[in-house]
Protein backbone atom coordinates (compact mmCIF):
# COMPACT_ATOMS: atom_id res chain seq x y z
CA UNK A 1 0.00 0.00 0.00
CA UNK A 2 2.71 2.38 0.87
CA UNK A 3 4.48 1.59 -2.15
CA UNK A 4 0.98 2.64 -4.05
CA UNK A 5 0.89 6.51 -2.27
CA UNK A 6 4.45 6.60 -3.00
CA UNK A 7 4.44 5.58 -6.45
CA UNK A 8 1.07 8.00 -7.07
CA UNK A 9 3.03 10.32 -5.34
CA UNK A 10 6.13 10.09 -7.94
CA UNK A 11 3.40 10.33 -10.66
CA UNK A 12 1.73 13.41 -9.38
CA UNK A 13 5.16 14.86 -9.05
CA UNK A 14 6.57 13.83 -12.32
CA UNK A 15 3.41 15.30 -14.31
CA UNK A 16 4.05 18.54 -12.97
CA UNK A 17 7.83 18.26 -13.42
CA UNK A 18 7.15 18.02 -16.92
CA UNK A 19 6.71 22.40 -16.94
CA UNK A 20 10.03 22.51 -15.61
CA UNK A 21 12.12 19.79 -16.27
CA UNK A 22 15.51 21.07 -14.66
CA UNK A 23 17.28 18.71 -12.14
CA UNK A 24 19.48 20.29 -9.76
CA UNK A 25 23.19 18.31 -9.09
CA UNK A 26 24.04 18.68 -5.81
CA UNK A 27 28.13 17.82 -5.54
CA UNK A 28 30.97 19.24 -3.07
CA UNK A 29 33.49 20.28 -5.13
CA UNK A 30 36.39 19.53 -3.25
CA UNK A 31 36.85 15.69 -3.66
CA UNK A 32 39.33 15.70 -7.25
CA UNK A 33 38.91 13.56 -9.53
CA UNK A 34 35.98 12.90 -9.28
CA UNK A 35 34.78 16.86 -8.47
CA UNK A 36 36.54 19.89 -8.00
CA UNK A 37 36.39 23.14 -9.03
CA UNK A 38 38.71 24.11 -11.68
CA UNK A 39 40.55 27.17 -12.69
CA UNK A 40 38.20 29.00 -14.09
CA UNK A 41 35.62 28.64 -11.06
CA UNK A 42 33.26 25.70 -12.40
CA UNK A 43 32.43 22.36 -11.40
CA UNK A 44 34.93 19.82 -12.96
CA UNK A 45 35.76 16.28 -13.12
CA UNK A 46 35.15 12.96 -13.93
CA UNK A 47 31.04 13.20 -12.19
CA UNK A 48 30.85 16.64 -14.27
CA UNK A 49 31.47 14.93 -17.56
CA UNK A 50 29.51 11.58 -16.46
CA UNK A 51 26.66 14.07 -15.09
CA UNK A 52 26.02 16.24 -17.91
CA UNK A 53 26.24 12.84 -20.53
CA UNK A 54 23.63 11.28 -18.24
CA UNK A 55 21.59 14.25 -18.85
CA UNK A 56 21.52 14.64 -22.10
CA UNK A 57 20.90 10.73 -22.82
CA UNK A 58 17.82 10.91 -20.52
CA UNK A 59 16.52 14.36 -21.64
CA UNK A 60 17.29 16.45 -18.77
CA UNK A 61 18.51 20.17 -18.19
CA UNK A 62 20.99 19.88 -15.23
CA UNK A 63 22.19 22.91 -13.17
CA UNK A 64 24.94 21.87 -10.89
CA UNK A 65 24.89 22.70 -7.36
CA UNK A 66 27.61 22.84 -4.44
CA UNK A 67 27.22 22.12 -1.10
CA UNK A 68 28.96 21.25 1.91
CA UNK A 69 29.09 17.33 2.08
CA UNK A 70 28.30 17.39 5.78
CA UNK A 71 24.42 18.64 4.86
CA UNK A 72 24.59 17.24 1.66
CA UNK A 73 21.98 14.95 2.59
CA UNK A 74 19.67 16.61 4.53
CA UNK A 75 19.60 19.49 1.62
CA UNK A 76 18.31 16.99 -0.70
CA UNK A 77 15.48 15.76 1.61
CA UNK A 78 14.47 18.90 1.98
CA UNK A 79 14.26 19.56 -2.07
CA UNK A 80 16.92 22.35 -2.30
CA UNK A 81 18.63 20.19 -5.28
CA UNK A 82 17.49 16.67 -6.81
CA UNK A 83 20.23 14.67 -7.01
CA UNK A 84 23.58 14.29 -4.99
CA UNK A 85 26.61 13.47 -7.54
CA UNK A 86 29.50 13.46 -4.97
CA UNK A 87 31.46 10.27 -5.13
CA UNK A 88 28.97 9.00 -2.57
CA UNK A 89 29.45 5.42 -2.05
CA UNK A 90 25.66 3.16 -1.47
CA UNK A 91 25.92 1.52 1.84
CA UNK A 92 22.51 0.52 3.44
CA UNK A 93 22.85 3.26 6.51
CA UNK A 94 22.71 5.84 3.65
CA UNK A 95 20.21 3.88 1.84
CA UNK A 96 17.95 4.11 4.26
CA UNK A 97 17.59 8.19 4.13
CA UNK A 98 17.46 8.68 0.30
CA UNK A 99 17.66 6.44 -2.78
CA UNK A 100 20.53 5.16 -5.06
CA UNK A 101 20.95 4.54 -8.93
CA UNK A 102 22.93 1.51 -9.52
CA UNK A 103 27.23 2.40 -9.48
CA UNK A 104 28.49 4.77 -12.04
CA UNK A 105 32.02 3.54 -10.52
CA UNK A 106 32.42 0.23 -9.97
CA UNK A 107 33.35 -0.78 -5.59
CA UNK A 108 36.00 1.85 -4.65
CA UNK A 109 39.21 0.51 -2.76
CA UNK A 110 40.35 3.17 0.21
CA UNK A 111 43.81 3.47 1.02
CA UNK A 112 45.96 4.85 3.99
CA UNK A 113 48.18 7.49 3.47
CA UNK A 114 51.10 8.38 6.11
CA UNK A 115 54.14 10.08 6.48
CA UNK A 116 56.55 7.06 7.36
CA UNK A 117 55.60 3.25 6.42
CA UNK A 118 55.63 2.29 10.63
CA UNK A 119 52.15 3.15 10.99
CA UNK A 120 50.27 0.90 13.01
CA UNK A 121 47.16 1.53 11.11
CA UNK A 122 45.16 -0.95 13.96
CA UNK A 123 45.87 1.80 17.26
CA UNK A 124 47.39 5.15 15.56
CA UNK A 125 45.16 8.15 15.30
CA UNK A 126 43.73 7.93 11.83
CA UNK A 127 42.19 10.86 10.06
CA UNK A 128 39.22 10.92 7.73
CA UNK A 129 36.26 13.03 6.63
CA UNK A 130 33.29 13.14 8.55
CA UNK A 131 30.02 10.86 7.55
CA UNK A 132 32.17 8.88 4.99
CA UNK A 133 32.48 5.14 5.16
CA UNK A 134 36.35 5.47 5.79
CA UNK A 135 34.86 7.20 9.09
CA UNK A 136 32.84 4.26 9.70
CA UNK A 137 35.78 1.71 8.65
CA UNK A 138 38.28 3.22 11.51
CA UNK A 139 35.65 3.93 14.24
CA UNK A 140 35.21 -0.17 13.66
CA UNK A 141 38.74 -0.94 12.71
CA UNK A 142 39.58 0.12 16.59
CA UNK A 143 42.31 2.76 15.91
CA UNK A 144 41.55 6.33 17.07
CA UNK A 145 39.81 8.42 14.95
CA UNK A 146 39.92 11.79 13.80
CA UNK A 147 36.95 13.44 11.69
CA UNK A 148 37.33 16.71 9.71
CA UNK A 149 35.07 18.13 7.62
CA UNK A 150 36.73 18.17 4.38
CA UNK A 151 39.32 15.94 2.74
CA UNK A 152 41.95 18.56 2.77
CA UNK A 153 41.99 18.81 6.15
CA UNK A 154 42.11 15.13 6.74
CA UNK A 155 45.53 15.60 4.65
CA UNK A 156 47.27 17.92 6.15
CA UNK A 157 45.99 16.87 9.53
CA UNK A 158 48.59 13.82 8.40
CA UNK A 159 51.16 16.50 7.42
CA UNK A 160 51.58 18.01 10.49
CA UNK A 161 51.43 15.50 12.64
CA UNK A 162 47.98 15.06 14.24
CA UNK A 163 47.20 11.77 12.66
CA UNK A 164 49.33 9.51 11.95
CA UNK A 165 47.49 8.18 8.73
CA UNK A 166 44.70 9.25 6.87
CA UNK A 167 41.91 6.48 5.14
CA UNK A 168 40.31 7.51 1.95
CA UNK A 169 39.22 6.88 -1.38
CA UNK A 170 42.38 5.51 -3.48
CA UNK A 171 41.87 7.61 -6.31
CA UNK A 172 41.62 11.40 -4.08
CA UNK A 173 44.75 10.48 -2.47
CA UNK A 174 47.13 8.79 -5.88
CA UNK A 175 47.58 12.38 -7.43
CA UNK A 176 48.22 14.04 -3.91
CA UNK A 177 50.93 11.20 -2.80
CA UNK A 178 52.53 11.50 -6.43
CA UNK A 179 52.91 14.95 -6.15
CA UNK A 180 54.43 15.16 -2.96
CA UNK A 181 58.16 13.96 -3.65
CA UNK A 182 57.95 11.66 -1.52
CA UNK A 183 56.62 12.96 1.59
CA UNK A 184 53.35 10.87 1.50
CA UNK A 185 53.09 7.38 0.63
CA UNK A 186 50.90 4.62 0.68
CA UNK A 187 50.99 2.40 4.21
CA UNK A 188 49.27 -0.95 4.46
CA UNK A 189 46.62 -2.98 1.99
CA UNK A 190 44.08 -1.22 0.34
CA UNK A 191 40.68 -1.38 2.09
CA UNK A 192 37.69 -2.75 -0.03
CA UNK A 193 34.86 -0.61 1.00
CA UNK A 194 31.17 0.36 0.45
CA UNK A 195 29.30 -1.03 -2.89
CA UNK A 196 30.77 1.34 -5.65
CA UNK A 197 29.64 5.24 -6.25
CA UNK A 198 25.96 5.77 -7.70
CA UNK A 199 23.98 8.99 -7.60
CA UNK A 200 21.52 9.64 -4.91
CA UNK A 201 18.05 10.87 -4.95
CA UNK A 202 15.09 11.73 -2.96
CA UNK A 203 13.28 8.29 -2.02
CA UNK A 204 10.57 9.17 -3.44
CA UNK A 205 11.57 10.89 -6.78
CA UNK A 206 11.53 6.93 -8.65
CA UNK A 207 10.91 8.28 -12.13
CA UNK A 208 13.76 10.12 -11.85
CA UNK A 209 16.10 7.80 -10.78
CA UNK A 210 14.59 5.30 -13.37
CA UNK A 211 15.80 7.89 -15.98
CA UNK A 212 19.46 8.09 -14.46
CA UNK A 213 19.60 4.36 -13.95
CA UNK A 214 18.38 3.74 -17.71
CA UNK A 215 21.18 6.49 -18.85
CA UNK A 216 24.25 4.80 -16.90
CA UNK A 217 23.13 1.56 -18.19
CA UNK A 218 23.68 2.82 -21.56
CA UNK A 219 26.73 4.46 -20.39
CA UNK A 220 28.00 1.38 -19.40
CA UNK A 221 26.46 -1.00 -22.60
CA UNK A 222 28.71 1.58 -25.36
CA UNK A 223 31.56 1.78 -23.22
CA UNK A 224 31.47 5.60 -22.90
CA UNK A 225 31.32 5.25 -19.04
CA UNK A 226 34.80 3.20 -19.07
CA UNK A 227 36.22 6.10 -21.48
CA UNK A 228 35.55 8.57 -18.71
CA UNK A 229 36.65 6.21 -15.75
CA UNK A 230 40.29 5.72 -17.48
CA UNK A 231 40.47 9.40 -18.47
CA UNK A 232 40.21 10.69 -15.16
CA UNK A 233 41.51 7.51 -12.86
CA UNK A 234 43.95 6.00 -15.12
CA UNK A 235 44.44 3.17 -17.54
CA UNK A 236 44.52 0.10 -14.83
CA UNK A 237 41.28 1.32 -12.96
CA UNK A 238 38.51 -0.71 -12.38
CA UNK A 239 36.26 -0.57 -15.31
CA UNK A 240 32.77 -2.27 -16.07
CA UNK B 1 43.33 36.23 -17.92
CA UNK B 2 46.54 37.78 -19.64
CA UNK B 3 47.77 36.45 -22.52
CA UNK B 4 50.80 35.55 -21.26
CA UNK B 5 48.93 33.46 -19.40
CA UNK B 6 48.33 30.63 -21.64
CA UNK B 7 51.12 28.14 -20.15
CA UNK B 8 51.83 29.20 -16.36
CA UNK B 9 54.35 26.84 -16.12
CA UNK B 10 56.97 28.80 -18.21
CA UNK B 11 56.75 31.79 -15.92
CA UNK B 12 58.80 33.26 -13.66
CA UNK B 13 57.43 34.14 -10.14
CA UNK B 14 55.77 37.30 -10.74
CA UNK B 15 54.42 36.42 -13.94
CA UNK B 16 52.97 33.28 -12.50
CA UNK B 17 51.19 35.06 -9.79
CA UNK B 18 50.08 38.11 -11.38
CA UNK B 19 48.28 34.90 -13.83
CA UNK B 20 47.31 32.55 -10.83
CA UNK B 21 45.67 35.72 -8.95
CA UNK B 22 43.42 36.32 -11.45
CA UNK B 23 42.16 33.07 -12.52
CA UNK B 24 38.20 32.46 -12.90
CA UNK B 25 38.06 31.33 -9.40
CA UNK B 26 39.86 34.03 -7.91
CA UNK B 27 37.40 36.09 -9.06
CA UNK B 28 34.74 34.35 -7.31
CA UNK B 29 36.88 35.07 -3.99
CA UNK B 30 36.68 38.52 -4.83
CA UNK B 31 33.37 38.75 -5.60
CA UNK B 32 32.73 37.01 -2.61
CA UNK B 33 34.10 40.23 -0.57
CA UNK B 34 31.12 42.39 -1.90
CA UNK B 35 28.67 39.66 -1.07
CA UNK B 36 29.97 40.06 2.69
CA UNK B 37 30.17 43.99 2.21
CA UNK B 38 26.58 43.87 0.73
CA UNK B 39 25.30 41.57 3.91
CA UNK B 40 26.65 44.22 6.20
CA UNK B 41 25.19 47.11 4.43
CA UNK B 42 22.06 45.51 4.20
CA UNK B 43 21.78 43.56 7.77
CA UNK B 44 22.47 46.64 9.17
CA UNK B 45 20.14 49.22 8.98
CA UNK B 46 16.96 46.60 8.61
CA UNK B 47 18.77 44.84 12.19
CA UNK B 48 18.75 48.02 13.48
CA UNK B 49 15.08 48.64 13.10
CA UNK B 50 14.28 45.45 13.98
CA UNK B 51 15.95 46.54 17.29
CA UNK B 52 13.83 49.74 17.42
CA UNK B 53 10.69 48.21 16.93
CA UNK B 54 11.56 45.49 19.72
CA UNK B 55 12.76 48.70 21.82
CA UNK B 56 9.92 50.60 21.02
CA UNK B 57 7.52 47.03 22.08
CA UNK B 58 9.50 46.06 25.01
CA UNK B 59 8.56 49.82 26.81
CA UNK B 60 4.92 49.82 25.45
CA UNK B 61 2.10 50.51 27.77
CA UNK B 62 -0.07 47.87 25.95
CA UNK B 63 0.81 44.58 27.73
CA UNK B 64 0.89 42.04 25.12
CA UNK B 65 3.07 44.22 22.69
CA UNK B 66 5.35 44.67 25.89
CA UNK B 67 5.22 40.71 26.55
CA UNK B 68 5.64 40.58 22.45
CA UNK B 69 8.90 42.41 22.74
CA UNK B 70 10.56 41.20 25.81
CA UNK B 71 9.61 37.47 24.25
CA UNK B 72 11.05 38.73 21.36
CA UNK B 73 14.63 39.70 23.18
CA UNK B 74 15.05 36.59 25.54
CA UNK B 75 14.08 33.90 23.10
CA UNK B 76 16.72 35.54 20.20
CA UNK B 77 18.88 36.23 22.62
CA UNK B 78 18.71 32.90 24.42
CA UNK B 79 19.67 30.80 21.55
CA UNK B 80 23.14 29.85 20.37
CA UNK B 81 23.83 31.54 16.85
CA UNK B 82 24.67 28.65 15.19
CA UNK B 83 21.61 26.98 16.24
CA UNK B 84 19.50 29.96 15.05
CA UNK B 85 21.26 29.61 11.59
CA UNK B 86 20.68 25.75 11.69
CA UNK B 87 17.04 25.70 12.82
CA UNK B 88 16.08 28.38 11.47
CA UNK B 89 16.43 29.64 8.42
CA UNK B 90 15.22 25.62 7.15
CA UNK B 91 12.01 26.31 8.95
CA UNK B 92 11.61 29.65 7.43
CA UNK B 93 12.30 28.38 3.77
CA UNK B 94 10.19 25.67 4.72
CA UNK B 95 7.43 27.39 5.99
CA UNK B 96 7.57 29.85 2.82
CA UNK B 97 7.30 26.70 0.67
CA UNK B 98 4.20 25.59 2.36
CA UNK B 99 2.41 28.40 2.19
CA UNK B 100 2.93 28.73 -1.62
CA UNK B 101 1.93 25.39 -1.40
CA UNK B 102 -1.25 25.72 0.00
CA UNK B 103 -2.20 28.64 -1.77
CA UNK B 104 -1.06 27.39 -5.49
CA UNK B 105 -1.76 23.57 -4.81
CA UNK B 106 -5.00 23.13 -3.62
CA UNK B 107 -5.88 19.59 -5.17
CA UNK B 108 -2.41 18.14 -4.01
CA UNK B 109 -3.88 15.46 -2.00
CA UNK B 110 -0.54 13.60 -1.29
CA UNK B 111 1.54 14.30 1.96
CA UNK B 112 4.24 17.22 2.31
CA UNK B 113 6.10 14.84 4.56
CA UNK B 114 6.95 11.57 3.18
CA UNK B 115 9.52 9.76 5.58
CA UNK B 116 12.35 12.16 5.17
CA UNK B 117 11.53 13.87 2.03
CA UNK B 118 10.03 17.39 2.40
CA UNK B 119 7.55 17.42 -0.65
CA UNK B 120 5.79 20.05 -1.98
CA UNK B 121 4.44 20.75 -5.96
CA UNK B 122 6.75 22.11 -8.09
CA UNK B 123 5.23 25.41 -8.59
CA UNK B 124 5.22 25.85 -4.99
CA UNK B 125 9.26 25.29 -4.73
CA UNK B 126 11.05 28.80 -3.86
CA UNK B 127 12.96 29.68 -5.66
CA UNK B 128 11.37 27.53 -8.38
CA UNK B 129 13.56 24.79 -9.49
CA UNK B 130 14.28 25.90 -13.13
CA UNK B 131 15.48 29.28 -12.42
CA UNK B 132 18.94 29.94 -13.10
CA UNK B 133 21.72 29.21 -10.27
CA UNK B 134 22.07 32.90 -9.42
CA UNK B 135 18.14 33.25 -8.28
CA UNK B 136 18.70 30.30 -5.97
CA UNK B 137 21.76 32.08 -4.42
CA UNK B 138 20.07 35.92 -4.38
CA UNK B 139 17.81 33.94 -2.36
CA UNK B 140 20.15 32.37 0.15
CA UNK B 141 21.09 35.57 0.49
CA UNK B 142 18.28 37.46 1.58
CA UNK B 143 17.34 34.37 3.49
CA UNK B 144 20.63 34.61 5.15
CA UNK B 145 20.06 38.87 5.62
CA UNK B 146 16.62 38.54 7.40
CA UNK B 147 18.45 35.75 9.97
CA UNK B 148 21.11 38.12 10.56
CA UNK B 149 19.11 40.76 10.75
CA UNK B 150 16.76 38.76 13.49
CA UNK B 151 19.47 37.81 15.81
CA UNK B 152 21.07 41.04 15.85
CA UNK B 153 18.11 42.58 16.05
CA UNK B 154 17.10 41.55 19.31
CA UNK B 155 20.60 42.00 20.77
CA UNK B 156 19.95 45.91 19.34
CA UNK B 157 16.27 46.02 20.81
CA UNK B 158 18.17 45.17 24.12
CA UNK B 159 20.97 47.87 23.54
CA UNK B 160 18.40 50.52 22.53
CA UNK B 161 15.95 49.50 25.23
CA UNK B 162 18.74 50.29 28.21
CA UNK B 163 19.71 53.76 26.34
CA UNK B 164 16.16 54.77 26.31
CA UNK B 165 15.85 54.02 29.96
CA UNK B 166 19.33 55.81 30.47
CA UNK B 167 17.95 59.05 29.36
CA UNK B 168 17.20 61.34 32.39
CA UNK B 169 14.08 60.81 33.88
CA UNK B 170 13.69 65.38 34.63
CA UNK B 171 13.87 65.14 30.86
CA UNK B 172 11.10 63.31 30.00
CA UNK B 173 8.77 64.97 33.00
CA UNK B 174 10.11 68.62 31.72
CA UNK B 175 8.51 67.21 28.13
CA UNK B 176 5.34 66.79 29.66
CA UNK B 177 5.59 69.62 32.03
CA UNK B 178 6.10 71.30 28.48
CA UNK B 179 2.51 69.75 27.20
CA UNK B 180 4.14 67.56 25.01
CA UNK B 181 2.16 64.67 23.95
CA UNK B 182 3.21 60.68 25.22
CA UNK B 183 4.15 60.13 21.27
CA UNK B 184 5.82 63.83 21.46
CA UNK B 185 7.81 63.22 24.29
CA UNK B 186 9.03 59.71 22.88
CA UNK B 187 10.48 61.26 19.42
CA UNK B 188 11.36 64.84 20.02
CA UNK B 189 13.20 64.10 23.62
CA UNK B 190 13.78 60.80 23.70
CA UNK B 191 14.85 59.26 21.06
CA UNK B 192 17.39 62.05 19.93
CA UNK B 193 19.35 62.02 23.22
CA UNK B 194 19.19 57.51 24.13
CA UNK B 195 22.11 57.43 21.01
CA UNK B 196 24.37 58.76 22.56
CA UNK B 197 23.90 55.50 25.64
CA UNK B 198 23.01 52.95 23.07
CA UNK B 199 25.63 53.93 20.65
CA UNK B 200 28.64 51.63 22.42
CA UNK B 201 26.31 48.57 22.74
CA UNK B 202 25.67 48.94 19.51
CA UNK B 203 29.12 49.47 18.18
CA UNK B 204 30.12 46.75 19.58
CA UNK B 205 27.14 44.84 17.85
CA UNK B 206 28.42 45.93 14.56
CA UNK B 207 31.96 44.87 15.50
CA UNK B 208 30.53 41.29 16.45
CA UNK B 209 28.25 41.30 13.30
CA UNK B 210 31.45 41.44 11.21
CA UNK B 211 32.83 39.14 12.67
CA UNK B 212 29.73 36.56 12.24
CA UNK B 213 29.69 37.31 8.55
CA UNK B 214 31.39 33.43 8.26
CA UNK B 215 28.25 32.07 9.57
CA UNK B 216 26.94 32.75 5.57
CA UNK B 217 28.80 29.37 4.83
CA UNK B 218 26.24 27.69 6.84
CA UNK B 219 23.26 28.81 5.03
CA UNK B 220 24.56 28.27 1.72
CA UNK B 221 26.08 31.51 0.52
CA UNK B 222 29.91 30.85 -0.88
CA UNK B 223 31.75 33.60 1.21
CA UNK B 224 34.65 34.86 2.01
CA UNK B 225 36.12 32.12 4.54
CA UNK B 226 34.48 28.89 1.65
CA UNK B 227 36.60 30.14 -0.77
CA UNK B 228 39.78 30.86 1.01
CA UNK B 229 39.55 27.20 2.97
CA UNK B 230 38.69 25.98 -1.36
CA UNK B 231 41.73 28.12 -2.64
CA UNK B 232 44.05 27.62 -0.33
CA UNK B 233 43.84 23.87 -0.40
CA UNK B 234 46.45 21.16 -2.10
CA UNK B 235 46.65 21.65 -5.73
CA UNK B 236 48.23 19.14 -7.61
CA UNK B 237 49.11 19.34 -11.06
CA UNK B 238 46.33 16.82 -13.02
CA UNK B 239 43.85 19.03 -11.78
CA UNK B 240 44.99 22.71 -12.05
CA UNK B 241 47.83 24.66 -14.17
CA UNK B 242 48.47 26.53 -11.22
CA UNK B 243 49.49 23.82 -8.59
CA UNK B 244 50.58 24.54 -5.24
CA UNK B 245 50.99 22.84 -1.61
CA UNK B 246 48.66 23.81 1.38
CA UNK B 247 48.40 27.47 1.29
CA UNK B 248 45.70 28.18 3.46
CA UNK B 249 47.19 29.63 5.92
CA UNK B 250 48.50 32.79 3.72
CA UNK B 251 44.49 32.94 2.55
CA UNK B 252 43.69 32.78 6.20
CA UNK B 253 46.44 35.34 6.80
CA UNK B 254 45.08 37.68 4.15
CA UNK B 255 41.19 37.36 5.80
CA UNK B 256 42.65 38.63 8.53
CA UNK B 257 44.24 41.98 7.57
CA UNK B 258 40.81 42.30 5.48
CA UNK B 259 38.87 42.23 9.04
CA UNK B 260 41.23 43.53 11.19
CA UNK B 261 41.62 46.91 8.53
CA UNK B 262 37.37 46.51 8.34
CA UNK B 263 37.19 46.79 12.00
CA UNK B 264 39.47 49.71 12.20
CA UNK B 265 37.96 51.39 10.00
CA UNK B 266 34.65 50.87 11.83
CA UNK B 267 36.11 52.05 15.25
CA UNK B 268 37.43 55.50 13.52
CA UNK B 269 33.90 56.24 11.83
CA UNK B 270 31.92 55.00 15.79
CA UNK B 271 34.12 57.70 17.07
CA UNK B 272 32.94 60.44 14.97
CA UNK B 273 29.65 59.63 15.39
CA UNK B 274 29.90 59.61 19.09
CA UNK B 275 31.68 62.98 18.91
CA UNK B 276 28.47 64.11 16.90
CA UNK B 277 25.78 62.54 19.12
CA UNK B 278 27.45 64.00 22.60
CA UNK B 279 27.34 67.41 21.09
CA UNK B 280 24.89 69.34 23.28
CA UNK B 281 24.17 66.58 25.91
CA UNK B 282 23.90 66.47 29.35
CA UNK B 283 26.59 64.22 29.84
CA UNK B 284 29.93 64.32 30.53
CA UNK B 285 31.20 64.34 27.43
CA UNK B 286 28.60 66.32 26.25
CA UNK B 287 29.59 69.12 29.15
CA UNK B 288 33.66 68.38 28.01
CA UNK B 289 32.74 69.81 23.93
CA UNK B 290 30.92 72.84 25.87
CA UNK B 291 33.38 74.48 27.73
CA UNK B 292 36.27 73.29 25.42
CA UNK B 293 34.02 75.54 22.86
CA UNK B 294 31.11 73.28 21.54
CA UNK B 295 32.10 72.72 17.73
CA UNK B 296 31.74 69.38 16.16
CA UNK B 297 34.50 67.91 14.82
Amino acid sequence: MKKLIIGAAALALSASMAMAETVRMGTEGAYPPYNFINDAGEIDGFEREVGDELCKRAGLTCEWVKNDWDSIIPNLVSSNYDTIIAGMSITDERDKVIDFTQDYYPPTASAYVGVSDDVDLMNGMIAAQTATIQAAHVAESGAMLVEFATPEETLAAVRNGEADAVLADRDYLVPLVEDSAGALMFVGDPVPLGGGVGMGLRESDTELRDKFDAAITSMKADGSLNELLKKWFGEDTATY
Amino acid sequence: MFSFCSDPETLGTVGWFSCYLTTGVHFSFYISFFKVLLLLAITAPVALSFGFLGAMAARSHFAPLRWLGKFYIAIVRGIPDIAFFMFFVIALDQGFEWVRHKVLCPDWDQPIRQGADFLVCSSAKLPLGSSPEWIHQTYGFFLAVITFAIVFGAFAANVLYGGMRAVPHPQLETAEAYGMSRRQTFWRVLVPQMWVYALPGLSNLWMVLIKATPLLFLLGVEDIVYWARELGGTKTPKFTAYPHGDWRMWYFLFLLVFYLGFTRISEIVLERLMVRFTHGQATTGGEKQRKAGGAIT
